[in-house]
């Protein structure tokens, strides 16, 4: 079996400490050894930001960190988004805008969103544009994701 | 029809919340249990002999469970043309064809065993374009063609590469011809792109020891897989269950079947064992299908005023390897082959045609895009050598009710003329704005249509139970991969039940529970699907209202519902509510009425007919969708840089179901064309696919798409249901050669392939110089 290495780190608020195996991804962990299959696979090269989470607040592609990087790092996934049943502003503008078909980018596209509104409060069309560039929707709901983003730095 | 309270109204989605947490469940999240990772072994020449397949090292390589071979799979696939090997069979077609299959318990040790397969290859000549594969010596690379199982509608010639000619003939084009004062003669050229849903393809299978085969597959239609699986496997269909979940996109590259085969030998021989299967990236770019190259000379007749009088459209499609699918698309594209004009005479001859390039299969618009593509460019050169509007000359000869299609079909429900002048208006057609910094400006119009393309006895049907409760559940076996197919028939089902859409349940498809429909394709699950879900609900409420009727013992004409309770309208005491009619459906005396209320109701369109092999004639679509883009362009001289300004997309739905959700599609399927008429295109290098990601292979991203003025037309479908017809595919249609008349209107400069990429655009803007 692959070598491993223990980690330690919090994931959506919880302190957790897990073997993880040396050059394991972080999208693999997260789905495989958390479950937490929020976070979504689409290219595994770092091009279409579906595997997008949050470490230490940033957002990144978690199939281009490796596991044993988690150690000592808060991990953010899109289950933690909603919290105590109360889904967040920007789920909820990402529903009143429909700004989703599939729903696959949906996760990242959100966790990208959630970055950039703690970053800008009132983001621009070219601040949104730029911070999710990297998230691809082959269903093309830019429009309504881009209103979406608005209206929930709005609320 | 009296006033709609649900249908034509916004309401959430159905999967909203689940979307949006993380919670909603892909098939790949359901591959639960003990696993087998499978990884497939790809061939590295685009046409050869296989003279020796060695998986010796593989087999031995710890962790590998065993390794499977062409020759493990008894029989080909295919839905309308069985000429697909799961694996190949002594000799390869294309490039990156599987050629073993390793199974093992993970998915890195399966892709390392991988490596330790020997291949040798006996390369032999290939072809890589349909002109080639064409000529009397070409290497055929189905030698066996004359002996594949097909569908009658299609004509594979043994001995030769091609795979179908589809024939139309209408009126007299030699007439045609002779009555019109100018002849126009062009080439067109479409390149292959690909869908790439951003959840690739993936499937998984268990053998359980009664016999019984589960599959989980990404396919958009369940019921196919579960037919195709049960004649490659001989397989009685109840002893086959094909489980969906929500798909990551589909696009028409998840219709048929393909992997979901290729898993099921692995888990006869693993009883137990979920026998997975993922495509990476590269894998599902490079070994799905690809939209056909499309190769088209078109020839117009058209007199001064305007009046195209004769059409002769020559199509050459780039099949691919295998075209088990390709050969309908090719069908199609030739019986709508005037797109959405009416024109008297017509001669049109489609090819599809096998080569070692990638396997060619259906697309969002199933051939539209392409055929209409050289349609809307001829339009363009008429209007020029006319000197007349291009608006006026769509106009002039623009479908309204009465005409007849191509293949003589008569059209009715068509305000092509709405569309096409709500577009224009919108981008202030005809007045030419100047462009800044030495850039240029142009516009361009284009007009669409498409029927659902599909056998005349594709059928569907819809089952709703209704709760003690008075809450109910919907049972379809269409899918959902985004086109918010489970809230449009929560809504047609809600519209006539009067249950409010959040006490209705509907689920994704499971063949075991939910009964039949066809595919999901075409644009017609809302028509089709949507047809079967108001019998249902009729015949549901047909039940409430005979069950009231014992329960209140009041005629049934006499009885009312307003949503909440069932009534006399002679005696408002007399009531019941949903709940208790479902629930007890007794009398006080204890005596039973009726069981519980199970509504059914299945559909199978009346409209269609077969077409005349020879002259192509007859009823192809069960009903046709126009609709019209408009596109304000500004192109930079100095580096062919095409920026779109302003985009604007009509289409005409009949009726919106769910108005914000059917603008989701219009802004998708604008943005997919969009996509396509500036960045894709599939590169081949003797059948090598060299664009496999998404850093060579560019999609529309948030910071490149523009904002576009969407438009839901609605003049009522007769046969629909609430006047409906569907339109996932259509918005594409017209983007490509919108973008392309207003680059040429911009630059003086002709188009006759796209992506305008800034290359093609410089190269074509400086060659004219």
């Amino acid at each position: 079996m692959a070598e491993c290495v223990k980690i330690s780190f919090t994931v959506n608020g919880e302190q957790e400490t897990r073997d993880a195996a040396v050059g394991q991804t972080l999208l693999s962990f997260i789905r495989d050894e958390l479950h937490l299959t929020g976070t979504k696979s689409g290219c595994e090269i770092g091009e279409c930001g579906a595997c997008t989470v949050l470490l230490n607040g940033k957002p990144v592609n978690s199939c281009l960190v490796l596991a044993v990087e988690l150690d000592g790092k808060d991990l953010v996934t899109i289950e933690a988004i909603a919290k105590d049943g109360k889904l967040d502003k920007i789920q909820q503008s990402f529903i009143d805008h429909a700004a989703f078909q599939c729903g696959y980018c949906t996760p990242g596209m959100i966790i990208s969103t959630k970055a950039l509104l703690e970053r800008k409060e009132n983001p621009t069309d070219d601040d949104i544009n730029e911070a999710l560039s990297g998230n691809l929707c082959r269903c093309g709901a830019y429009q309504e994701i881009r209103a979406a983003v608005k209206d929930a730095a709005k609320k | 029809m009296t006033e709609l309270k649900c249908v034509g109204t916004t309401v959430a989605r159905k999967d909203a919340i689940e979307k949006v947490t993380g919670a909603a469940e892909y098939i790949e999240d359901r591959f639960l249990g003990p696993l087998l990772y499978l990884k497939m072994k790809k061939s590295t020449v685009a046409h050869g002999k296989i003279k020796k397949l060695d998986i010796s090292r593989a087999l031995e390589y710890p962790g590998v469970k065993t390794v499977l071979t062409g020759k493990d799979y008894k029989s080909k696939i295919g839905l309308y043309l069985v000429d697909r090997d799961f694996i190949a069979i002594d000799k390869v077609r294309y490039w990156g064809e599987p050629v073993a299959l390793v199974v093992a318990v993970s998915e890195k040790i399966a892709a390392e065993a991988v490596e330790l397969i020997d291949v040798e290859y006996e390369e032999l000549p290939g072809v890589f374009d349909p002109f080639e594969a064409l000529k009397p010596d070409a290497p055929i690379i189905h030698e066996n063609l004359g002996s594949y199982e097909v569908v009658p509608i299609f004509y594979p010639q043994e001995g030769t590469n091609i795979a179908n000619h589809f024939k139309l003939r209408k009126g007299d084009t030699d007439q045609g011809f002779a009555e019109a004062d100018l002849i126009i003669e062009k080439e067109y050229y479409v390149p292959q792109m690909q869908h790439v849903p951003i959840e690739t393809h993936k499937a998984a299978a268990h053998w359980s020891p009664d016999g019984k085969l589960t599959v989980w597959s990404t396919a958009q239609s369940p019921n196919v897989v579960r037919q195709l699986l049960a004649k490659s496997f001989e397989l009685p269909m109840h002893k086959i269950r094909v489980i969906s979940s929500f798909i990551g996109g589909g696009f028409g590259g998840k219709a048929g079947a393909g992997l979901e085969g290729l898993v099921v030998p692995v888990a006869q021989k693993f009883p137990g064992y979920v026998a997975r299967i993922v495509l990476n990236r590269e894998e599902d770019m490079q070994g799905t299908f690809t939209r056909q190259a499309m190769y088209a000379t078109l020839k117009t007749g058209v007199k001064i005023n305007g009046k195209i009088t004769a059409l002769e459209y020559k199509m050459i499609w780039d099949g691919g390897a295998y075209t088990e699918y390709g050969v309908n698309i090719v069908r199609s594209a030739g019986y709508s082959s005037t797109g959405a004009y009416e024109i008297p005479n017509v001669k049109t001859d489609s090819y599809c045609v096998y080569t070692n390039n990638s396997i060619g299969g259906p697309v969002r618009g199933f051939g539209m895009c392409e055929m209409q593509w050289g349609i809307e460019r001829h339009m363009e050169y008429i209007a020029k050598e006319l000197k007349m509007d291009p608006l006026e000359i769509r106009l002039i000869n623009g479908m309204k009710n009465g005409s007849t299609t191509a293949a003589g079909q008569v059209v009715e429900d068509v305000d092509f003329k709405k569309c096409i002048e709500t577009v224009a208006d919108q981008i202030k057609w005809g007045k030419k704005e100047p462009g800044s910094n030495g850039k240029l400006r142009g516009k361009g119009i284009s007009g669409l249509v498409k029927c659902p393309a599909q056998p005349s006895n594709a059928s569907s049907s819809a089952i709703i139970r209704i709760n003690e409760d008075g809450t109910a559940h919907i049972m379809v076996g269409a899918t959902e991969m985004g086109q918010g197919m489970l809230t449009a028939m929560s809504q047609i089902a809600s519209e006539i039940l009067h249950i409010p859409v959040e006490k209705i349940d509907i689920k994704v498809p499971d063949t075991d529970f939910t009964p039949y429909e066809w595919q999901s394709v075409g644009s017609r699950i809302t028509y089709t699907c949507g047809t079967s879900v108001k019998r249902a609900a009729e015949d549901a409420l047909g039940q409430i209202y005979r069950a009231a009727s014992d329960l209140l013992q009041v005629p049934q004409e006499e009885l009312t519902f307003d949503g909440k309770m069932i009534y006399s309208t002679k005696d408002a005491n007399k009531k019941a509510t949903i709940a208790e009619v479902a629930d007890s459906c007794k009398k006080c005396t204890g005596e039973g009425i009726a069981g519980p209320i199970i509504g059914r109701g299945s559909f199978i369109p009346s409209n269609m007919t077969n077409l005349d092999p020879e002259t192509g004639q007859g009823n192809p679509g069960m009903f046709y969708c126009f609709g019209a883009t408009g596109a304000e362009v500004e192109v930079d001289p100095e580096t062919g840089v095409v920026t779109v300004l302003q985009l604007a997309s009509s289409i005409d739905a009949g009726k919106a179901v769910n108005p914000q959700l059917c603008k989701c599609q219009l802004h998708g399927g604008t943005i997919m064309g969009l996509s396509t008429a500036l960045y894709e295109e599939v590169k081949f290098d003797k059948g090598v696919m060299l664009n496999r990601n998404f850093t060579d292979y560019k999609i529309s991203s948030i910071d490149n798409t523009p904002h576009i003025d969407s438009f839901i037309i609605e003049t009522p479908e007769t046969k629909g249901p609430f006047g409906v017809r569907g339109i996932g595919e259509q918005p594409m249609i017209g983007v490509a050669p919108a973008i392309a008349n207003a680059v040429s209107d911009a630059l003086g400069v002709e188009f006759n392939t796209f992506p305008l990429t800034p290359e093609r655009v410089w190269k074509t803007l400086h060659e004219k110089k």
